[in-house]
Protein backbone atom coordinates (compact mmCIF):
# COMPACT_ATOMS: atom_id res chain seq x y z
CA UNK A 1 0.00 0.00 0.00
CA UNK A 2 1.41 3.05 -0.90
CA UNK A 3 2.06 6.01 1.85
CA UNK A 4 -0.31 8.50 1.96
CA UNK A 5 1.89 11.61 1.77
CA UNK A 6 -0.35 14.93 0.95
CA UNK A 7 1.70 15.45 -2.47
CA UNK A 8 1.27 11.54 -3.26
CA UNK A 9 -2.44 11.66 -2.32
CA UNK A 10 -3.54 15.01 -4.43
CA UNK A 11 -1.19 13.44 -7.30
CA UNK A 12 -3.30 10.13 -7.36
CA UNK A 13 -6.02 11.78 -6.83
CA UNK A 14 -5.56 14.16 -9.97
CA UNK A 15 -4.71 11.37 -11.88
CA UNK A 16 -7.52 9.43 -11.26
CA UNK A 17 -10.59 12.42 -11.89
CA UNK A 18 -8.67 13.69 -15.27
CA UNK A 19 -8.85 9.81 -16.27
CA UNK A 20 -12.80 10.22 -16.10
CA UNK A 21 -13.14 12.98 -18.26
CA UNK A 22 -11.62 16.50 -17.86
CA UNK A 23 -8.22 17.68 -19.16
CA UNK A 24 -5.54 16.84 -16.45
CA UNK A 25 -5.03 20.76 -16.31
CA UNK A 26 -8.63 21.60 -15.26
CA UNK A 27 -8.00 19.48 -11.89
CA UNK A 28 -6.99 22.08 -9.53
CA UNK A 29 -7.59 22.04 -6.07
CA UNK A 30 -10.12 24.68 -6.22
CA UNK A 31 -11.94 22.63 -9.10
CA UNK A 32 -15.53 22.12 -8.11
CA UNK A 33 -16.77 18.13 -8.93
CA UNK A 34 -19.82 20.27 -10.24
CA UNK A 35 -17.34 22.37 -12.73
CA UNK A 36 -15.55 19.53 -13.35
CA UNK A 37 -18.74 17.21 -14.09
CA UNK A 38 -18.14 14.86 -11.67
CA UNK A 39 -20.95 12.93 -10.87
CA UNK A 40 -21.56 10.64 -7.65
CA UNK A 41 -21.06 7.35 -9.61
CA UNK A 42 -17.46 8.74 -10.34
CA UNK A 43 -16.89 9.66 -6.66
CA UNK A 44 -17.90 6.12 -5.88
CA UNK A 45 -14.90 5.25 -8.28
CA UNK A 46 -12.57 7.42 -6.78
CA UNK A 47 -13.29 6.00 -3.20
CA UNK A 48 -12.82 2.64 -4.43
CA UNK A 49 -8.95 3.81 -6.00
CA UNK A 50 -8.21 5.65 -2.92
CA UNK A 51 -8.91 2.52 -0.75
CA UNK A 52 -7.04 0.01 -2.85
CA UNK A 53 -3.70 2.37 -2.60
CA UNK A 54 -4.24 3.99 0.58
CA UNK A 55 -6.32 1.80 2.55
CA UNK A 56 -9.01 4.62 3.39
CA UNK A 57 -12.45 3.57 3.15
CA UNK A 58 -14.59 6.28 2.48
CA UNK A 59 -18.95 5.97 2.79
CA UNK A 60 -21.04 7.62 0.79
CA UNK A 61 -22.03 9.64 3.48
CA UNK A 62 -18.18 11.04 3.42
CA UNK A 63 -18.90 11.45 -0.25
CA UNK A 64 -21.52 13.93 0.04
CA UNK A 65 -19.88 16.11 1.44
CA UNK A 66 -17.32 17.10 -0.57
CA UNK A 67 -17.38 19.98 -3.41
CA UNK A 68 -13.98 20.43 -4.51
CA UNK A 69 -10.59 18.29 -5.43
CA UNK A 70 -9.17 19.54 -2.67
CA UNK A 71 -11.73 18.77 0.13
CA UNK A 72 -11.04 14.98 -1.46
CA UNK A 73 -7.02 15.09 -0.88
CA UNK A 74 -7.66 16.49 2.39
CA UNK A 75 -9.82 13.64 3.41
CA UNK A 76 -8.01 11.22 2.55
CA UNK A 77 -4.97 12.70 3.94
CA UNK A 78 -6.83 12.95 7.42
CA UNK A 79 -8.12 9.38 7.38
CA UNK A 80 -4.84 7.90 6.45
CA UNK A 81 -3.02 9.84 8.75
CA UNK B 1 -59.60 10.54 -40.70
CA UNK B 2 -56.25 9.24 -42.34
CA UNK B 3 -53.19 7.95 -41.11
CA UNK B 4 -50.32 10.01 -40.40
CA UNK B 5 -47.79 9.29 -42.38
CA UNK B 6 -43.72 8.75 -41.22
CA UNK B 7 -40.93 9.47 -43.29
CA UNK B 8 -37.24 8.70 -42.79
CA UNK B 9 -34.86 12.52 -42.81
CA UNK B 10 -31.83 10.97 -41.37
CA UNK B 11 -29.96 8.01 -41.42
CA UNK B 12 -26.41 7.01 -39.63
CA UNK B 13 -24.31 3.53 -39.86
CA UNK B 14 -21.04 2.15 -37.92
CA UNK B 15 -20.62 -1.15 -39.75
CA UNK B 16 -17.67 -3.68 -40.64
CA UNK B 17 -17.69 -1.57 -43.78
CA UNK B 18 -16.78 1.54 -42.40
CA UNK B 19 -17.88 4.59 -40.50
CA UNK B 20 -21.14 6.39 -42.42
CA UNK B 21 -24.38 4.78 -44.26
CA UNK B 22 -23.01 5.92 -47.27
CA UNK B 23 -20.03 3.54 -47.31
CA UNK B 24 -21.78 1.18 -45.80
CA UNK B 25 -24.29 0.83 -49.34
CA UNK B 26 -21.18 1.70 -51.56
CA UNK B 27 -18.79 -0.86 -50.55
CA UNK B 28 -21.93 -3.57 -50.47
CA UNK B 29 -22.81 -2.92 -53.64
CA UNK B 30 -19.39 -2.88 -54.96
CA UNK B 31 -19.24 -6.56 -53.18
CA UNK B 32 -16.87 -6.30 -51.02
CA UNK B 33 -16.59 -7.89 -47.37
CA UNK B 34 -16.10 -6.24 -44.28
CA UNK B 35 -15.72 -9.70 -43.01
CA UNK B 36 -12.43 -10.78 -41.60
CA UNK B 37 -11.06 -13.92 -39.47
CA UNK B 38 -14.51 -15.24 -39.53
CA UNK B 39 -16.33 -12.52 -38.17
CA UNK B 40 -17.26 -8.67 -39.40
CA UNK B 41 -15.56 -6.37 -36.63
CA UNK B 42 -16.36 -2.30 -37.30
CA UNK B 43 -12.42 -2.30 -37.17
CA UNK B 44 -12.15 1.34 -38.71
CA UNK B 45 -13.92 2.57 -35.66
CA UNK B 46 -11.57 4.61 -33.28
CA UNK B 47 -14.20 5.78 -30.57
CA UNK B 48 -12.36 8.39 -29.89
CA UNK B 49 -12.60 10.08 -33.17
CA UNK B 50 -16.03 10.25 -32.32
CA UNK B 51 -16.82 10.66 -29.02
CA UNK B 52 -15.13 12.39 -25.48
CA UNK B 53 -13.63 10.51 -22.83
CA UNK B 54 -16.13 10.28 -20.30
CA UNK B 55 -18.74 9.40 -23.35
CA UNK B 56 -16.59 6.69 -24.17
CA UNK B 57 -15.97 5.61 -20.39
CA UNK B 58 -19.51 5.71 -19.34
CA UNK B 59 -20.85 3.46 -22.12
CA UNK B 60 -20.42 0.24 -23.42
CA UNK B 61 -19.08 -0.28 -27.58
CA UNK B 62 -22.62 -0.98 -28.30
CA UNK B 63 -23.61 2.80 -26.97
CA UNK B 64 -20.20 4.01 -28.78
CA UNK B 65 -21.71 2.74 -32.10
CA UNK B 66 -25.04 3.88 -31.44
CA UNK B 67 -23.87 7.40 -30.47
CA UNK B 68 -21.47 7.68 -33.17
CA UNK B 69 -24.56 6.27 -35.57
CA UNK B 70 -27.20 8.76 -34.16
CA UNK B 71 -24.93 12.06 -34.56
CA UNK B 72 -24.82 10.95 -37.94
CA UNK B 73 -28.25 10.79 -38.36
CA UNK B 74 -29.21 13.96 -36.85
CA UNK B 75 -26.99 15.95 -38.47
CA UNK B 76 -28.11 14.35 -42.04
CA UNK B 77 -31.95 15.79 -40.68
CA UNK B 78 -30.54 19.04 -40.08
CA UNK B 79 -31.25 18.97 -36.43
CA UNK B 80 -27.28 18.88 -35.24
CA UNK B 81 -27.91 22.30 -33.49
CA UNK B 82 -31.88 22.49 -32.03
CA UNK B 83 -34.46 19.89 -31.81
CA UNK B 84 -37.59 21.04 -34.54
CA UNK B 85 -40.15 19.74 -32.17
CA UNK B 86 -40.75 20.16 -28.44
CA UNK B 87 -38.68 17.86 -26.94
CA UNK B 88 -41.39 15.54 -25.35
CA UNK B 89 -42.82 14.91 -28.77
CA UNK B 90 -39.83 13.24 -29.42
CA UNK B 91 -39.36 9.86 -28.43
CA UNK B 92 -36.03 7.36 -28.91
CA UNK B 93 -36.98 3.28 -29.13
CA UNK B 94 -33.51 1.92 -29.36
CA UNK B 95 -33.01 -2.50 -30.17
CA UNK B 96 -30.23 -4.49 -29.26
CA UNK B 97 -30.00 -8.43 -28.87
CA UNK B 98 -27.77 -8.51 -25.93
CA UNK B 99 -26.27 -5.08 -24.86
CA UNK B 100 -23.51 -4.20 -23.10
CA UNK B 101 -21.88 -7.97 -22.83
CA UNK B 102 -18.31 -7.04 -22.97
CA UNK B 103 -18.88 -4.64 -19.76
CA UNK B 104 -20.97 -7.48 -18.22
CA UNK B 105 -18.06 -9.83 -19.00
CA UNK B 106 -15.20 -7.74 -17.91
CA UNK B 107 -16.96 -6.72 -14.43
CA UNK B 108 -17.86 -10.43 -14.09
CA UNK B 109 -13.80 -11.00 -14.39
CA UNK B 110 -13.49 -8.08 -11.65
CA UNK B 111 -15.99 -10.37 -9.19
CA UNK B 112 -14.58 -13.81 -9.69
CA UNK B 113 -10.39 -12.20 -9.33
CA UNK B 114 -10.80 -9.22 -6.90
CA UNK B 115 -14.00 -9.71 -5.22
CA UNK B 116 -17.28 -7.91 -5.16
CA UNK B 117 -15.61 -4.39 -3.90
CA UNK B 118 -13.98 -4.25 -7.11
CA UNK B 119 -16.91 -4.44 -9.34
CA UNK B 120 -17.16 -0.42 -10.72
CA UNK B 121 -20.35 1.51 -9.58
CA UNK B 122 -20.68 1.94 -13.99
CA UNK B 123 -21.29 -1.75 -14.29
CA UNK B 124 -25.14 -1.54 -14.75
CA UNK B 125 -25.16 1.37 -16.43
CA UNK B 126 -22.33 -0.21 -18.96
CA UNK B 127 -24.50 -3.10 -19.50
CA UNK B 128 -28.44 -2.63 -19.24
CA UNK B 129 -29.41 -3.14 -22.34
CA UNK B 130 -31.19 0.33 -22.51
CA UNK B 131 -28.45 1.76 -22.19
CA UNK B 132 -28.32 3.08 -25.72
CA UNK B 133 -31.68 4.62 -25.50
CA UNK B 134 -31.07 6.27 -22.52
CA UNK B 135 -27.42 7.57 -23.59
CA UNK B 136 -28.95 9.06 -26.74
CA UNK B 137 -32.45 10.52 -25.19
CA UNK B 138 -29.91 12.17 -22.99
CA UNK B 139 -27.28 13.24 -25.98
CA UNK B 140 -29.85 14.89 -27.37
CA UNK B 141 -32.49 16.04 -25.01
CA UNK B 142 -35.38 13.81 -26.41
CA UNK B 143 -37.84 13.44 -23.60
CA UNK B 144 -40.36 11.44 -25.05
CA UNK B 145 -40.86 7.96 -24.19
CA UNK B 146 -37.92 6.10 -24.38
CA UNK B 147 -36.54 2.40 -24.06
CA UNK B 148 -34.75 -0.17 -25.66
CA UNK B 149 -36.75 -3.32 -27.47
CA UNK B 150 -35.29 -6.57 -27.06
CA UNK B 151 -36.53 -9.55 -29.74
CA UNK B 152 -33.01 -11.23 -30.85
CA UNK B 153 -32.03 -10.47 -34.12
CA UNK B 154 -35.74 -8.90 -35.02
CA UNK B 155 -34.85 -6.17 -32.40
CA UNK B 156 -33.98 -3.66 -34.98
CA UNK B 157 -37.01 -3.90 -37.31
CA UNK B 158 -39.10 -4.39 -34.34
CA UNK B 159 -37.72 -0.74 -33.42
CA UNK B 160 -38.56 0.77 -36.09
CA UNK B 161 -41.83 -0.90 -36.66
CA UNK B 162 -42.99 0.51 -32.61
CA UNK B 163 -41.10 4.01 -33.14
CA UNK B 164 -43.49 3.94 -36.56
CA UNK B 165 -46.80 3.25 -34.80
CA UNK B 166 -46.06 5.98 -32.14
CA UNK B 167 -45.79 8.69 -34.79
CA UNK B 168 -48.97 7.06 -36.84
CA UNK B 169 -50.85 7.30 -33.41
CA UNK B 170 -49.68 10.36 -32.55
CA UNK B 171 -47.60 9.29 -29.06
CA UNK B 172 -44.26 11.51 -30.94
CA UNK B 173 -43.59 13.52 -33.85
CA UNK B 174 -40.57 12.21 -34.32
CA UNK B 175 -38.65 9.10 -33.29
CA UNK B 176 -34.62 8.32 -33.38
CA UNK B 177 -34.74 4.70 -33.61
CA UNK B 178 -32.67 1.68 -34.83
CA UNK B 179 -30.11 -0.57 -33.13
CA UNK B 180 -26.85 -1.10 -31.61
CA UNK B 181 -24.40 -4.51 -30.82
CA UNK B 182 -21.24 -5.50 -29.89
CA UNK B 183 -21.20 -8.71 -29.27
CA UNK B 184 -17.89 -9.80 -30.58
CA UNK B 185 -16.44 -11.87 -27.10
CA UNK B 186 -15.94 -15.02 -25.80
CA UNK B 187 -19.23 -15.45 -23.98
CA UNK B 188 -21.22 -14.87 -27.36
CA UNK B 189 -19.01 -16.94 -29.29
CA UNK B 190 -19.08 -19.72 -27.21
CA UNK B 191 -22.64 -19.28 -27.06
CA UNK B 192 -23.46 -19.55 -30.57
CA UNK B 193 -20.80 -21.99 -31.64
CA UNK B 194 -23.00 -24.35 -28.75
CA UNK B 195 -26.64 -23.51 -30.28
CA UNK B 196 -24.89 -25.10 -33.59
CA UNK B 197 -25.72 -21.27 -35.28
CA UNK B 198 -22.61 -20.06 -35.92
CA UNK B 199 -20.16 -20.43 -39.15
CA UNK B 200 -17.58 -23.17 -38.35
CA UNK B 201 -15.52 -21.78 -42.11
CA UNK B 202 -16.34 -18.57 -41.00
CA UNK B 203 -17.87 -17.53 -44.47
CA UNK B 204 -21.23 -15.29 -44.91
CA UNK B 205 -22.64 -17.67 -47.95
CA UNK B 206 -26.52 -16.80 -47.59
CA UNK B 207 -28.72 -19.19 -49.84
CA UNK B 208 -25.82 -21.25 -50.99
CA UNK B 209 -25.59 -24.96 -50.91
CA UNK B 210 -22.48 -24.29 -48.73
CA UNK B 211 -24.08 -22.29 -46.27
CA UNK B 212 -22.94 -23.45 -42.68
CA UNK B 213 -24.11 -20.84 -39.97
CA UNK B 214 -23.74 -16.81 -39.28
CA UNK B 215 -21.11 -14.92 -39.11
CA UNK B 216 -21.29 -12.43 -36.21
CA UNK B 217 -21.05 -8.83 -36.75
CA UNK B 218 -21.29 -5.50 -34.59
CA UNK B 219 -22.05 -2.34 -35.20
CA UNK B 220 -25.44 0.21 -35.08
CA UNK B 221 -28.01 1.93 -37.75
CA UNK B 222 -30.08 4.51 -36.48
CA UNK B 223 -32.87 6.48 -38.36
CA UNK B 224 -34.71 9.65 -37.62
CA UNK B 225 -38.69 9.14 -38.15
CA UNK B 226 -40.79 12.00 -38.63
CA UNK B 227 -44.21 13.00 -38.95
CA UNK B 228 -44.59 13.61 -42.54
CA UNK B 229 -46.31 16.76 -42.60
CA UNK B 230 -44.26 18.34 -40.00
CA UNK B 231 -41.30 17.19 -41.82
CA UNK B 232 -42.38 18.88 -45.01
CA UNK B 233 -43.10 22.28 -43.08
CA UNK B 234 -39.82 22.60 -41.83
CA UNK B 235 -38.90 22.10 -45.17
CA UNK B 236 -36.71 18.36 -44.37
CA UNK B 237 -35.13 15.85 -47.26
CA UNK B 238 -37.02 13.24 -47.06
CA UNK B 239 -34.80 10.10 -47.71
CA UNK B 240 -38.41 7.46 -47.41
CA UNK B 241 -41.06 6.38 -45.80
CA UNK B 242 -41.73 3.60 -43.76
CA UNK B 243 -45.48 2.31 -45.09
CA UNK B 244 -46.12 -0.41 -43.50
CA UNK B 245 -45.09 -3.08 -40.37
CA UNK B 246 -46.15 -6.70 -40.12
CA UNK B 247 -44.87 -8.83 -37.10
CA UNK B 248 -45.85 -12.03 -36.05
CA UNK B 249 -44.17 -15.37 -33.79
CA UNK B 250 -43.99 -18.66 -34.65
CA UNK B 251 -44.44 -20.28 -31.37
CA UNK B 252 -42.91 -23.31 -32.62
CA UNK B 253 -39.24 -23.88 -31.51
CA UNK B 254 -36.78 -21.54 -29.23
CA UNK B 255 -34.36 -21.20 -31.58
CA UNK B 256 -34.99 -22.34 -35.06
CA UNK B 257 -37.70 -20.91 -37.47
CA UNK B 258 -40.86 -22.64 -38.05
CA UNK B 259 -39.63 -24.84 -41.58
CA UNK B 260 -42.77 -23.75 -43.54
CA UNK B 261 -42.57 -20.20 -42.97
CA UNK B 262 -46.08 -19.87 -42.22
CA UNK B 263 -45.71 -17.63 -39.51
CA UNK B 264 -42.54 -15.27 -41.20
CA UNK B 265 -44.82 -15.44 -44.81
CA UNK B 266 -48.11 -13.99 -42.02
CA UNK B 267 -46.14 -10.85 -41.14
CA UNK B 268 -44.89 -10.27 -44.87
CA UNK B 269 -48.44 -10.14 -45.30
CA UNK B 270 -49.41 -7.82 -42.84
CA UNK B 271 -46.79 -5.44 -43.88
CA UNK B 272 -48.10 -5.00 -47.46
CA UNK B 273 -51.58 -4.88 -46.31
CA UNK B 274 -50.80 -2.42 -43.52
CA UNK B 275 -48.95 -0.54 -46.57
CA UNK B 276 -51.97 -1.19 -48.94
CA UNK B 277 -49.55 -2.17 -51.33
CA UNK B 278 -49.93 -5.98 -53.26
CA UNK B 279 -46.71 -8.74 -53.64
CA UNK B 280 -46.65 -7.42 -57.19
CA UNK B 281 -45.58 -4.03 -56.75
CA UNK B 282 -42.64 -4.90 -54.36
CA UNK B 283 -39.55 -3.95 -56.45
CA UNK B 284 -37.33 -5.62 -54.11
CA UNK B 285 -36.85 -7.68 -50.81
CA UNK B 286 -33.69 -7.34 -48.11
CA UNK B 287 -33.56 -10.93 -47.10
CA UNK B 288 -32.74 -11.96 -43.27
CA UNK B 289 -30.81 -14.28 -45.25
CA UNK B 290 -28.35 -15.01 -42.23
CA UNK B 291 -26.20 -17.98 -43.92
CA UNK B 292 -27.53 -20.77 -41.61
CA UNK B 293 -29.17 -24.00 -43.37
CA UNK B 294 -32.54 -23.58 -41.61
CA UNK B 295 -32.87 -19.76 -41.97
CA UNK B 296 -32.37 -19.70 -45.89
CA UNK B 297 -34.63 -22.42 -46.32
CA UNK B 298 -37.35 -20.96 -44.42
CA UNK B 299 -37.43 -17.30 -45.35
CA UNK B 300 -37.36 -18.65 -49.43
CA UNK B 301 -40.79 -20.53 -48.34
CA UNK B 302 -41.92 -17.63 -46.40
CA UNK B 303 -41.17 -15.36 -49.31
CA UNK B 304 -42.92 -17.83 -51.80
CA UNK B 305 -45.91 -18.38 -49.51
CA UNK B 306 -46.89 -14.48 -49.20
CA UNK B 307 -45.87 -13.15 -52.24
CA UNK B 308 -47.22 -16.27 -54.24
CA UNK B 309 -44.52 -18.87 -56.36
CA UNK B 310 -44.36 -16.73 -59.84
CA UNK B 311 -44.02 -13.20 -57.47
CA UNK B 312 -41.53 -14.58 -55.40
CA UNK B 313 -39.26 -15.78 -58.52
CA UNK B 314 -40.02 -12.48 -60.58
CA UNK B 315 -38.79 -10.32 -57.14
CA UNK B 316 -35.06 -9.84 -56.68
CA UNK B 317 -33.68 -10.56 -53.17
CA UNK B 318 -30.49 -9.96 -51.40
CA UNK B 319 -28.44 -9.97 -47.80
CA UNK B 320 -26.10 -7.60 -46.41
CA UNK B 321 -25.19 -10.04 -44.05
CA UNK B 322 -23.01 -12.10 -47.29
CA UNK B 323 -21.13 -8.64 -46.69
CA UNK B 324 -21.31 -7.76 -42.92
CA UNK B 325 -22.20 -10.85 -41.19
CA UNK B 326 -25.20 -11.04 -38.61
CA UNK B 327 -25.24 -7.52 -36.52
CA UNK B 328 -27.86 -9.73 -34.40
CA UNK B 329 -30.48 -6.40 -32.79
CA UNK B 330 -28.80 -3.75 -35.23
CA UNK B 331 -29.18 -6.16 -38.34
CA UNK B 332 -32.99 -4.35 -38.88
CA UNK B 333 -31.64 -1.14 -38.43
CA UNK B 334 -28.33 -1.49 -40.42
CA UNK B 335 -30.60 -3.33 -43.57
CA UNK B 336 -33.47 -0.73 -43.42
CA UNK B 337 -31.25 2.31 -43.90
CA UNK B 338 -29.35 -0.05 -46.56
CA UNK B 339 -32.10 -0.53 -48.68
CA UNK B 340 -33.56 2.85 -48.73
CA UNK B 341 -29.50 3.40 -49.62
CA UNK B 342 -30.39 0.91 -52.58
CA UNK B 343 -33.99 2.09 -53.82
CA UNK B 344 -32.52 6.05 -53.66
CA UNK B 345 -29.50 4.88 -56.11
CA UNK B 346 -31.97 2.47 -57.79
CA UNK B 347 -29.58 -0.81 -57.67
CA UNK B 348 -29.98 -4.31 -56.50
CA UNK B 349 -26.88 -4.98 -54.09
CA UNK B 350 -25.86 -8.54 -54.26
CA UNK B 351 -25.90 -11.54 -52.30
CA UNK B 352 -21.98 -12.13 -52.23
CA UNK B 353 -20.06 -15.56 -52.06
CA UNK B 354 -23.54 -17.02 -53.58
CA UNK B 355 -21.28 -19.28 -55.99
CA UNK B 356 -23.22 -22.77 -55.72
CA UNK B 357 -26.85 -22.20 -55.70
CA UNK B 358 -29.10 -24.38 -53.06
CA UNK B 359 -31.35 -26.51 -55.78
CA UNK B 360 -34.06 -25.66 -53.52
CA UNK B 361 -33.55 -22.50 -52.58
CA UNK B 362 -34.89 -20.90 -56.37
CA UNK B 363 -35.58 -17.19 -56.22
CA UNK B 364 -33.46 -14.49 -57.78
CA UNK B 365 -30.99 -13.90 -55.09
CA UNK B 366 -29.06 -11.56 -57.03
CA UNK B 367 -25.75 -13.86 -56.77
CA UNK B 368 -22.39 -11.60 -56.89
CA UNK B 369 -23.17 -8.95 -58.72
CA UNK B 370 -25.38 -5.59 -58.33
CA UNK B 371 -27.94 -5.28 -61.21
CA UNK B 372 -30.01 -1.73 -61.65
CA UNK B 373 -33.03 -1.69 -59.87
CA UNK B 374 -35.71 -0.92 -62.15
CA UNK B 375 -39.06 0.50 -60.40
CA UNK B 376 -42.40 -0.37 -61.10
CA UNK B 377 -43.63 2.64 -60.13
CA UNK B 378 -42.09 6.23 -59.61
CA UNK B 379 -40.82 5.66 -56.22
CA UNK B 380 -39.82 2.23 -55.35
CA UNK B 381 -41.01 -0.25 -52.84
CA UNK B 382 -38.99 -2.69 -51.00
CA UNK B 383 -39.62 -5.25 -47.90
CA UNK B 384 -37.21 -5.62 -45.22
CA UNK B 385 -37.13 -8.84 -43.53
CA UNK B 386 -35.89 -9.83 -39.51
CA UNK B 387 -36.92 -13.13 -37.26
CA UNK B 388 -35.21 -13.80 -34.29
CA UNK B 389 -33.92 -16.59 -31.60
CA UNK B 390 -37.58 -16.81 -30.41
CA UNK B 391 -39.51 -16.92 -33.16
CA UNK B 392 -40.22 -13.59 -33.23
CA UNK B 393 -41.26 -12.21 -37.34
CA UNK B 394 -40.83 -8.92 -38.29
CA UNK B 395 -40.99 -7.46 -41.73
CA UNK B 396 -41.11 -3.38 -43.13
CA UNK B 397 -42.28 -2.30 -46.06
CA UNK B 398 -40.32 1.19 -47.21
CA UNK B 399 -40.76 3.21 -49.76
CA UNK B 400 -38.06 5.31 -51.48
CA UNK B 401 -38.16 8.51 -53.27
CA UNK B 402 -38.85 9.48 -56.70
CA UNK B 403 -35.86 9.59 -59.09
CA UNK B 404 -34.35 13.99 -58.73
Amino acid sequence: MATATPEAVEARIVEALASFGPDIEQVTRDATFEELDIDSLDLVELAQIVEDDYGVELKGDDMKNLKTVGDAIELVVARAA
Amino acid sequence: MSRRRVVITGVGAVTPLGVGADVLLRRWVAGESGIADGEGACRDFVAGDHLSKKEIRRADRFAHFAMTAGDEALAQAGWADELPYAAERISCVLATGIGGLGSLEAQHDLLRDEGPRAVSPLSVPLFMPNAGAGTLSMRYGLRGQSFSVASACAAGSHAIGVATRMIQHGDADAVLTGGGEATLTPLARASFVAAGALSPSGISRPFDSRRDGFVMGEGAGILLLEEAEAAAARGATVLGEVLGYGSTSDAYHLTAPEPEGRHAAEAIRIALRDAGRTAEQVDYVNAHGTSTPLNDASETTAIKLALGEQVARATPVSSLKSSIGHLLGAAGAVEAIATLGAMRERVLPPTLGLEQPDPALDLDFVPLTARPLEPKAERPIALSNSFGFGGHNVVLCLEGVAAA
